[in-house]
Order: C-alpha cells, then structure tokens, then sequence
C-alpha cells in the first residue's frame, strides 16, 4: 500500500525512546487509546513522530510518482471525455500528494527534505508504480484495483492517531471512489467491447492483479513494524485484513464483466465468508521494494529530471520573490 | 434572444451559413484541443507540484471547451459526426486550428510564453463571442471566458516571475517569445470564410482584438523587464489546413488508439 512500511525497519524506534519521560509517554498512549487526536504542538514520542514522517511522505511520494504511469496515457487517451475524466484524476494524485507533504511538514520536515529523501532513494514510494502501462486498458485496472486498493487502506486512516494525516486523508478519501469508478468503467467498456479490447482488458487484469494485493504489503506474520501502529492507532487493520477484503470486493466485480481473476486457486469459502487464494509470491514483491521493479529505474529518472529541469524555474521564482520583497521593504 | 437546440429550428441561422459556421466552429475548438493536449504532455513533470496542478487545471478547462465547440460543429455540420470523430478521426489538412498551439512545449518557459500569447488574445475573443448571434457559441463563451482570463493571469505572473528573476530564466523568457511571436499575426486575421460570419455577427472581427492585445502585452513585458519581440513577417496556414511539421506528431500520438481500432468503443 502506499502507506505499507517500505523501509528498512528503523532500529532505534522502541515504544519509547530512553530518556522520554515516562508520565508523558504514559499520558500520550492514553490519549491514542482513547482515540484522541493527536495534534502537531502536542507532545509525541520521537518515534511516533518518525514513524509517522516515513509513512506520510511515503505516502505522498506515492501519489507524486503515481501520476506518471497514468499521465502516460494522458496524451493518448481515446475520447475527449477519458482525456479530460483521467486528466481529472491525475491531477487529483498531485492534490493528494500537495495535502499529505503539507501534513508531513507539520511534522517538523520540509517538503524539500522529503523530495530529497525520495530522488537519493532513501525513501520508498508504493511498488505498485513500478509496473509499466502498456495499454489503454492499464488505464483502467489502474483506477479499478490500485485505487480501490488506496481506498481500502485509506477509508480507515481517516481514524488515524495524528490529526493532520487524518483531516488530509477526508479529502483525500472524497476523491478516491470518482477514481475506482472510473477505471472500472473503463474496463467495463473494454470487456464488453470488440475482442480485442476484451483481450486488451483481461490482460490488463493478468498483468494488475497480484502487484495490486502485494500492495497491502507483507503478511501480518512477517511484518515488523505492523503491531507499533496499530497500537498507536498509526494503522488501523492489518495487512491481511486489507488484503482479504479487497480480494472479496473486487473478485465479484471481475465477474460481472466477464473477466477472470488470473489465479487457479482462487475459490469462495462458505466458512469464513471470503475467498480463498493462491500463494503470493513475496520474492517478487521484496525485489520491487528493494528498487528493482521493472521500471522503477524510469520513474526514478523521470522524477529527478523533472526536478533538475525545473530547478531554474524554482530559482527564478525565488530570486523574484526576494527582489519584490526588497522593494517593499525600501 | 432565446437559446435554440437544435439548428434547424434556429432562426439565425438558414442552412446557407452552415459550412462556414462548421469551420469557424473547429477553428475555436482546434485551438483549445491541440493547446490542451499539449499541455497533457507536462503532467508529471513540472517544475513543481503547484505548477503541474495548474497545467493540468488549464488543460481541463480547454479539453472542455475543445468539447463543447467539437459537439456543436458535428451538430452543425449534420453529417452524424460528433467531437470525438472530429478530434480523432480527421488528419491534419483538416485541423483549423493556428500554429501558436501546436509548438511544442519547450522548456517551462516556452510553454508560458505561448500561454501568454494564446490565453491574452482568447479572453478577447470569448469576451467578444458572449455576443455572438448565434446563442449556443455565446453560451460556450459566457463559460469560457472566465477560464481563460485565469489562464492569462496564471501566464502573465509566470511570465513577470520568470522576465524578472534570474539572468537564466531572463534568456529563457526572451527566447520563449522569440519562438512564438511569429504565430501572433495568424490570430487576428480575418479571411473570407469569416468574414460573412463577422457580418452577421455570430464571428468575433479578430483584426479589433489587436490593439488591446497589443497595449496588454506590453504592459506585462514591460513588468517582466522584458523586450517586445519583433519579428519581420507573420506565418501562417493553421486555418486552412497547412499547418507546422509538429502537428502530424500531435496527432499520430493524440489519435492512435482511435485509429488503430476504428470499430472499438471507448
Ligand atoms: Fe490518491
Ligand atoms: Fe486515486
């Protein structure tokens, strides 16, 4: 997920680093348990407060880096009105990513920082964008499964413990189900239009379907960092519980257009109310955090060179802002 | 004057004036289409956050108009045509749009230079065409203006910014001019196609448009501490269909899917 913990596991991040006091870090659990919000000028562990900057500015690196496979399609879309609807989203992804720096920098780290940490590699963005769009109908899975995933693990960060991270995913929140739908129209047209777009659309789903419930990231057995937010209200449902409902949401949904769920071992089970399904393959899913996505090395360039290029213009802009500042000072 | 819906049945227009209002009609919507989707080409890639919302914000408001304009020549032309087969089923001879929109992007510069230059003269053409006789072209304008006197506001700060901040952006700014300015004159002619239509009044007299266009854009050089460009002669050919070398590249990208599977249903 955009929000999964990608990075290494910060090893100075015990309940309560030494020194803290103890009242405080008692009063601060309390508030948390009682589903208070957390503000910015109220006192917080330093490994909340750390944990909290990773997951935040990940989160919204993801939204940034996010806009480009999408926006590859942007210039090709195949009618005036997907141009303008996907035009639409994406440019909501970049609002998305403006809320979450703006929540992060409340944190006590500036955007530029964070944009730092991102073009060094230091920071994660979400493995899901490191899958090429090949066709119109990546177009579609994307707003379909990616976004439906976001709104998964997003609907419950609204809740969250820190309270600008939680107003920020309100907005966001608002935005997201426009995104899911109109990707899954678009597969809708797909699969009920010519052959070749219903084969356009089903291997769009192949290609989609297991990056997407990666996304929710490792299992619950295996995920370090998991028990941490959950207790500081950071999080709110485990990773698999995510994972488990998306798979239940969406499985229904392919078959209504007429599509299949490219794993064999995927079936209803009566017991627990959901589905069961095949083994994830998690080798695949370290080695795209780890950078080796087959386009991560492309989104990474294309990030850096956005921002090299543009460095006069930032430049630009603040020398004139200095140069009016002095004039009205004068 | 009462909005019509449909042609036929509206006074203003006997069938005589049809084939010029369908053309004027993809001069207006061109603009805006192949202007919007140059814009596309930024997204994700701007100097900035800010700055890659407002692109796209600019882009949307014209993809939609290109929208509105395309529906209503497909209406008029009545020959079961609407915008998407006349944005992606026409090859260039056919595009009516002027030259100024189908430069390519450039740097950051460049692209503000021709928003400038486009943006200033279209908020004078929809102030005027919220007038036009015919009412569905007022009513798209009456839309329209409002977005694009941002549009030319968000380009003249940008062009002021950048005219007046470093000695890089300076030469970028003057060069993004340079570029362009040769596609000004294109935008205030009037050719026989048009001129009936300016008679009647449905159609804007773009050579009116020139003074103030001019009087503006040096009131924002002159802020930006830049100079008026100059360039001997005006080039022309986008509203006949003889456009530049970048427009066949445009459309091969903008039109490929449509083309490549002409049953299909998007
Ligand atoms: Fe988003
Ligand atoms: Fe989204």
């Amino acid at each position: 997920m955009y929000t999964t913990e990608l990075g290494k596991p910060d090893a100075k991040a015990p309940v309560a680093i030494g020194g803290e006091d103890p009242a405080l870090v008692a009063a601060f659990e309390a508030r948390v348990a009682a589903d208070e919000f957390i503000e910015p000028k109220d006192w917080m562990p330093e490994a909340y407060r750390r944990t909290l900057v990773r997951q935040i500015s990940q989160h919204a690196h993801s939204e940034i880096v996010g806009m480009l496979p999408e926006g590859n399609w942007l210039t090709r879309a195949p009618s005036l009105r997907r141009k303008a609807v996907l035009l639409a989203k994406v440019q909501d992804e970049g609002g998305h990513g403006l809320y979450l720096y703006c929540a992060a920098e409340t944190l006590g780290t500036s955007r530029d920082e964070m944009i730092d940490a991102l073009h060094s590699g230091k920071a994660k963005y979400s493995t899901i964008f490191n899958y090429p769009t090949l066709t119109w109908a990546d177009i579609g899975a994307i707003g379909w499964l990616v976004d439906g995933a976001a709104i998964m693990n997003q609907v419950p960060l609204q809740r969250t413990s820190y309270g600008p991270y939680a107003r920020a995913m309100v907005r966001v929140c608002k935005e997201e189900s426009f995104h899911q739908r109109q990707g899954y129209e678009i597969m809708m047209a797909l699969a009920g239009g010519t052959p070749d777009q219903k084969a356009m659309a089903q291997d769009a789903l192949n290609r989609w379907w297991w990056p997407s419930i990666m996304m929710f990231g490792p299992p619950d057995d295996n995920s370090p960092n998991s028990a941490q937010s959950m207790r500081w209200r950071i999080k709110r449902d485990t990773n698999d519980e995510l994972r488990q409902k998306f798979v239940d949401v969406t499985v229904p949904q392919a078959e209504y257009i007429g599509l299949t769920v490219p794993d064999p071992d995927l079936v209803w089970n009566a017991d627990k109310g959901g589905y069961d399904f095949g083994a994830i393959d998690w080798e695949e899913f370290y080695a795209v955090v780890r950078g080796e996505g087959p386009v991560a090395k492309e989104r990474m360039k294309a990030r850096r060179d956005a921002w090299d290029e543009g460095a006069w213009v930032r430049e630009a802009a603040s020398a004139y802002e200095a140069t009016r500042a002095a004039r009205r000072a004068a | 004057m009462q909005a019509q819906s449909s042609i036929k049945s509206d006074a203003h227009l006997p069938a005589q004036w049809h084939p010029a209002l369908f053309d004027y009609l993809l001069r207006l919507g061109d603009d805006s289409l192949i202007l919007g989707q140059r814009l596309t080409e930024w997204c994700g890639h701007a100097p900035a956050l800010e700055v890659d919302l407002s692109l796209a914000n600019i882009g949307l408001d014209l993809i939609g108009q290109a929208t509105l304009f395309l529906e209503l020549a497909g209406e008029v032309e009545g020959k079961g045509r609407n915008g998407d087969r006349l944005a992606f089923h026409r090859d260039v001879l056919a595009f009516r749009n002027c030259l100024l929109v189908e430069q390519p992007n450039g740097d950051f510069a460049q692209t503000m230079a021709r928003q400038l230059l486009f943006s200033t003269y279209s908020h004078a053409l929809f102030e005027g065409l919220c007038q036009s006789a015919e009412p569905r072209i007022a009513e798209i304008a009456a839309k329209a203006v409002k977005e694009v006197r941002y549009h030319a506001e968000l380009a003249a700060d940008w062009v002021i910014r950048l005219g007046d901040g470093t000695e890089d952006s300076s030469t970028r700014m003057i060069d993004g001019l340079d570029w362009h300015w040769r596609f000004v004159e294109e935008l205030f002619e009037v050719d026989a196609l048009e001129q009936p239509l300016v008679e009647a009044g449905i159609a804007v007299d773009r050579t009116q448009l020139r003074a103030a266009f001019d009087t503006r854009i040096a009131a924002v050089l002159t802020e930006a501490t830049l100079p008026l460009p100059v360039y001997p002669r005006g080039i022309k050919g986008g509203r006949t269909g003889h456009h530049s070398e970048h427009l066949g590249h445009l459309l091969a990208v903008m039109q490929y899917l449509p083309r490549s599977y002409p049953d299909a249903v998007w």
